[in-house]
C-alpha cells in the first residue's frame, strides 16, 4: 500500500481526537451529575436503570 | 435501561449524561468506524491517479461536510437566541459550535495530510478553499473564546450569535470558493460527488463514511448539550443559594435592629428559621 504513512496519520489522528473528546464529554458529564439535584437531571440514565 | 425524563422525580440521581439513545448511537458509531476501516483500507480500490492516498477522501471529505452542518446549526440557534431568546436553542448552537470547531480542525488537518502526497504541499496560501475554511475555524474558535469568558451569559450569549452568525455566511464561500475562483491557482479540484467521477465502491464508502461520522457527530452534540444543561443548573443554584443566603442575612439585620426600616428583600419567598439560624450561627 502506497502512502501508508500519510494514511495512518490522518485517520490515527481523527479517530483519536474524536475518541478523547468523546471520553471528555462522559467525564465532564459524570463530574457534573453530582452538583445536580436528581429531578433536574433530565434525560439522563439512572443507576438503577442499568441494573 | 430506560431514561428518567423532565417528569421522573423518582429522586435516582443519573450516572453522566448517557441514555438509551446516545447508547445505542454510540454503539452504531463504534460499529461503523471497524467497517468504514475495512472498506476503507481493503475493499476500496487505489486511485489511478492518487494511489493510496485517496482512502484520505473517506475521512476528509465526510468530516468537511458535517464542519458545514455543525455551523448550520449554531447559525440558526444563535438566530433563534436572538430572536425568541430561547436558551434550548442557544445551548443547541453551542454544543454544535464545539464540535463543529473539532471537525473544521479536522478538516484541516486531514486535507494538509492529503495535500502531501497528492499536491506536494500541506499548505498553499493562494489556495482560496484552504485560507477561507482557515478563517471558518478562526471564527468559530472566537465563538467559543467569547462563552468562555466571566460575564453575565445571556449578554456572551448575544455577543457569541452574531459570531455563529457571521461564521456561517462564510459556509457558502468556503464551499463554492472552487468554482468562484476557478480561474485563479488553486489546488483544490472541484467537488468528486457532482463530478461523478468516483468509482461506486469509493463512492459508496464515502457515503458510508459521512452516515458513520453524522452519528458520531449527533452522539457528542447530544452528550454536550446536556452537559451544558448541567452547567446551567449548577449556575443558578449556586445564584439561588446566595440569594436565599442574602436574604437570610438581610433578615438577621432587621430582626436584630442592625438595620432600620422596612428593607426586606423584595424577590421571591422568605427565608425560612432553619436559614436564619445558619446564618446567626456562621457568626
Amino acid at each position: 500500500m502506497t502512502h501508508l504513512g500519510y494514511l495512518l496519520v490522518g485517520w490515527g489522528v481523527t479517530l483519536g481526537v474524536i475518541g478523547l473528546y468523546s471520553v471528555n464529554l462522559i467525564r465532564r458529564g459524570r463530574d457534573l451529575i453530582g452538583q445536580v439535584p436528581a429531578d433536574r437531571s433530565r434525560w439522563m440514565t439512572t443507576e438503577a436503570d442499568e441494573k | 435501561m430506560t431514561t428518567t425524563t423532565a417528569s421522573d422525580t423518582t429522586g435516582v440521581r443519573p450516572r453522566g449524561t448517557g441514555s438509551r439513545t446516545t447508547f445505542w448511537l454510540g454503539s452504531a458509531g463504534l460499529a461503523g468506524v471497524v467497517v468504514l476501516i475495512l472498506l476503507g483500507f481493503f475493499a476500496a480500490p487505489a486511485d489511478d491517479d492518487q494511489a493510496d492516498a485517496v482512502r484520505m477522501i473517506f475521512i476528509h471529505v465526510p468530516v468537511a461536510m458535517l464542519t458545514y452542518v455543525a455551523f448550520s446549526i449554531t447559525a440558526v440557534g444563535s438566530v433563534l437566541w436572538l430572536w425568541k431568546r430561547s436558551v434550548w436553542w442557544d445551548t443547541v448552537a453551542l454544543s454544535a459550535a464545539e464540535v463543529g470547531v473539532m471537525f473544521c480542525g479536522l478538516t484541516l488537518f486531514t486535507g494538509s495530510i492529503w495535500g502531501r502526497p497528492t499536491w506536494g504541499t500541506y499548505w498553499d496560501w493562494g489556495d482560496v478553499r484552504l485560507v477561507t475554511t482557515m478563517i471558518l475555524f478562526l471564527i468559530m474558535v472566537g465563538y467559543l473564546a467569547v462563552r468562555s469568558l466571566d460575564g453575565d451569559s445571556a449578554t456572551l450569549a448575544t455577543r457569541a450569535a452574531v459570531i455563529g452568525i457571521i461564521g456561517a455566511v462564510n459556509i457558502p464561500i468556503v464551499n463554492r470558493s472552487v468554482t468562484w475562483w476557478s480561474s485563479r491557482r488553486t489546488l483544490h479540484q472541484k467537488s468528486s460527488l457532482t463530478d461523478g467521477n468516483l468509482e461506486d465502491l469509493t463512492l459508496f464508502t464515502m457515503m458510508f463514511g459521512l452516515a458513520v461520522f453524522s452519528t458520531l457527530m449527533l452522539w457528542m452534540m447530544i452528550h454536550r448539550f446536556r452537559i451544558s444543561w448541567l452547567e446551567r443548573q449548577v449556575s443558578e443554584g449556586n445564584l439561588s443559594e446566595a440569594l436565599i443566603a442574602r436574604r437570610a442575612e438581610a433578615m438577621v439585620a432587621v430582626e436584630t435592629g442592625r438595620v432600620g426600616g422596612t428593607a426586606l428583600p423584595e424577590l421571591g419567598r422568605q427565608p425560612g428559621k432553619a436559614e436564619i439560624d445558619e446564618v446567626e450561627d456562621s457568626k
